[in-house]
């Protein structure tokens, strides 16, 4: 199949791979020494999180872990660009805009455990449960964003706003052009901010398109933009624009975050079945944390202290993880019948008794 | 020859490409991956991309293509990646896949095939253990299949796809792993009919795809407590065979239905209702249900709570015979 030239594409990048600042007509950022070094922390830690869910995966205690590693400054900028009011709807490896929202990291733990189905309040977090079904949330953001028209809370640039977070893959499937369509029928408050990590599981991004991501934009009647998704500046530059955009009333955006998906696509997935390794290599001298490291030495911005003082706290962050995942308590299989539906049925008191004798005949010798 | 159920599957999928060319395999991953549980492992590389080729990410696309491709001759295999994601794809099956060969007067048959792993017990997150089959067994103008051993797989997926009906083919996911001796050269049973896998006197256990070992299991417990329980391996869901399930209940005279698919509406009610309408002086207890509870498939960490089990299964038993 053949593809447009990657190269030719234009990206907005004010972080190069070596750690120099860019600057962008459009798109720019002045941030304080401790914005700068926030976000490496962030980098640092969202990083950790994952690489202790992995390592927890492998020794049973999750079922499944789907890993960010690669992704982490298209997250982490996206992420931080969010104002407490905008909401956002996840799919299921968006563990650094999680991070960034306040869901603690342990709760995306239970849902990989096998312990709940979602575990946090998307209301109180403003950010949705994970969405597993490839696509389904970007309807969701649609009516959510359609809903903050109706209540006149868009317009000025204390707006609301949303983002629809989803991958290269998810963009052939119809919720997500339906959700472009509706969204643009309706001008809403919303950012499609698609992760183009090169793969969805083994199925390359040129298979799903044969243009770049972005562009798919301009046919729905709406601005698309992509951006370097291992730039953690320009992720947060670029997803600041597009949000405020949407919160004064300027409908919505498209940014494709050009990235790469550096591990399996989850635990369960063997990727040397499908890529080759070299690949791998030439994305790793792209790395979004060594990017921002060698900026922040270059401006002199951080030194050896700080950036051990990083480690040592993703160290009692990955020790919290790690013990708190090990403590975390089974549901109570009887909890299963809770909350199907607002108003309890009879079928299920009756079915939620009957597991219940029969669970009650074990007890103290079998049946 | 020793083969897992999912190698027994592929084997059968590599014959009905050798046999006819127009078997054509479709879906997310099947190709350089040979699909998330390597169902189609090697077939691109053998049969290549023009007939086993990875679909961009879109089940109703998926199944909505493989319609368009049966109208031109082709007999497509969709493999829809896990149970849990055959929703997007409902309404190219159940409006359009099903209804075509009536709308058309038969002018038009469809010989699609879509496969999907289904079912729970391997500890998986959401969506991923799920047992859809009611929904399409409930849908006039689609066949619903579901081997239960290596041997029926292998046989069955050939079946399948020489049929000109369209069939959603269910592979018991947690029994993808177990090995067991396939004949190839062996006269497979008919695809439409039902077997006794277990003779017994006492009592029926019918069940289809990963319920057949749990209630096999549970009949060889059972045999130690003096209890002779038949087993009948259903393989076809839709149609039933039911000839072969009114024969064996007319012996023992008592029936449990097991699946893990939710018990309201499940496959279970209709062949209770079928039984008590045609046995209903010649049985001693009514037809008993194991089955998954009537609500969202729960996390894989009570799932053991929620399955039917060997012991539930002997639960039930008991009750029956107490009648
Ligand atoms: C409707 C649906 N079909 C199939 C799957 C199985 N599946 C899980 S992730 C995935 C690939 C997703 O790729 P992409 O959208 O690029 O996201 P990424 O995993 O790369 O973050 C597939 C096919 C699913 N979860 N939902
Ligand atoms: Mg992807």
């Amino acid at each position: 199949m053949t593809v447009l030239p990657e190269a030719s594409t234009p990206l907005v990048q004010l972080l190069t791979p070596e750690g120099e600042r860019l600057h962008h007509p459009d798109y720019d950022v002045d941030l304080s020494d401790d914005e700068y070094r926030a976000f490496y922390r962030d980098l640092v830690l969202v990083r950790r999180i994952d690489a202790e869910a992995t390592a927890l995966q492998r020794q049973g205690e999750l079922g499944l872990w789907a890993p960010l590693a690669g992704q982490e400054a298209a997250q982490v900028g996206s992420g931080r660009a969010l104002r407490p009011q905008d909401f956002a709807f996840p799919t299921y490896r968006e563990h650094g805009v999680a991070w960034c929202k306040g869901v603690d990291p342990l709760t995306l733990l239970g849902l990989f455990r096998g312990a709940s189905n979602g575990g946090w309040d998307p209301q109180e977090k403003r950010f949705q449960l994970y969405t597993i079904v490839i696509g389904s949330q970007t309807l969701h953001a649609t009516g959510y964003a359609m809903g903050i028209l109706k209540d006149g809370a868009v317009g000025d640039a204390d707006g609301e706003a949303v983002i629809a977070y989803f991958g290269d893959g998810a963009s052939s499937q119809g919720d997500v052009n339906e959700a472009f369509v509706w969204s643009a029928a309706y001008h809403v408050p919303i950012v499609f901010f698609c992760q183009n990590n090169q793969w969805g599981i083994s199925t390359p991004t040129s298979t799903q398109s044969r243009i770049p991501l972005y562009k798919r934009a301009e046919g729905f009647g709406f601005p698309g933009v992509r951006v370097d998704g291992n730039d953690v500046l320009a992720s947060y530059a670029v997803t600041r624009a597009a949000l405020d955009a949407a919160r004064t009333g300027q409908g919505p955006t498209l940014i494709e975050a050009f990235t790469y998906r550096m591990g399996a696509h989850t635990t369960s997935d063997d990727p040397t079945r499908y890529r080759l390794s070299s690949d791998l290599e030439a994305w790793k001298l792209k790395d979004p944390l060594e990017r921002m490291k060698s900026f922040l030495f270059k401006q002199q911005l951080a030194d050896a202290t700080f950036i051990e003082s990083v480690e040592a706290d993703a160290d009692a962050l990955a020790a919290r993880i790690r013990k708190g995942c090990l403590e975390m308590p089974d549901p109570d299989p009887l909890s299963m019948f809770d909350d199907v539906y607002a108003e309890q049925t009879v079928l299920l008191e009756e079915q939620r008794e009957e597991l219940g004798t029969y669970l009650a005949g074990f007890v103290g010798g079998g049946h | 020859m020793q083969l897992t159920l999912a190698k027994a599957l592929n084997e059968g999928l590599r014959a009905a490409m050798e046999r006819d060319p127009k078997v054509v395999l479709l879906g997310e991953d099947i190709g350089k991956l040979g699909g998330v549980f390597r169902v189609t492992d090697g077939l691109q590389k053998d049969f290549g991309e023009a007939r086993v080729f990875d679909t961009p990410l879109a089940e109703s696309g998926i199944v909505g293509t493989a319609i368009g491709l049966a109208m031109r001759g082709y007999r497509p295999v969709c493999e829809i990646q896990f149970d849990g994601f055959v929703y997007p794809a409902y309404d190219q099956i159940v409006s359009q896949l099903a209804k075509m060969h009536a709308r058309s007067k038969g002018s038009v048959a469809m010989p699609v095939v879509i496969r999907i792993p289904y079912g729970g017990g391997i500890g998986a997150v959401e969506h991923h253990s799920e047992s859809p089959e009611g929904y399409f067994v409930h849908t006039a103008g689609l066949k619903v299949v579901s081997p239960s051993n290596p041997a029926d797989a292998y046989f069955m997926i050939q079946q399948a796809i020489a049929s000109n009906d369209p069939i959603v083919f269910f592979e018991p996911k947690r029994r993808y792993w177990e090995k067991a001796d396939v004949d190839t050269d062996a006269t497979p049973d008919p695809l439409w009919a039902s077997r006794i896998a277990r003779a017994g006197s006492d009592l029926t256990l019918v069940a289809y795809g990963p319920m057949v070992k749990t209630c096999l299991d549970a009949a060889a417990a059972a045999e130690e407590e003096g209890r002779s329980i038949e087993v009948v391996d259903l393989r076809t869901v839709s149609p039933l065979d039911f000839d072969t399930i009114r024969e064996s209940v007319r012996r023992t005279r008592r029936a449990v239905v097991v699946h893990e698919a939710p018990r309201t509406l499940g496959v279970g009610s209709e062949i209770a209702a079928r039984l008590s309408e045609e046995l209903y002086y010649e049985m001693e207890a009514p037809v008993l249900r194991v089955t998954g509870f009537d609500i969202p498939y729960p996390p894989s960490r009570v799932e053991e709570e929620y399955l039917p089990d060997l012991d539930r299964v002997l639960h039930a038993v008991d009750r029956s015979l107490a009648y």
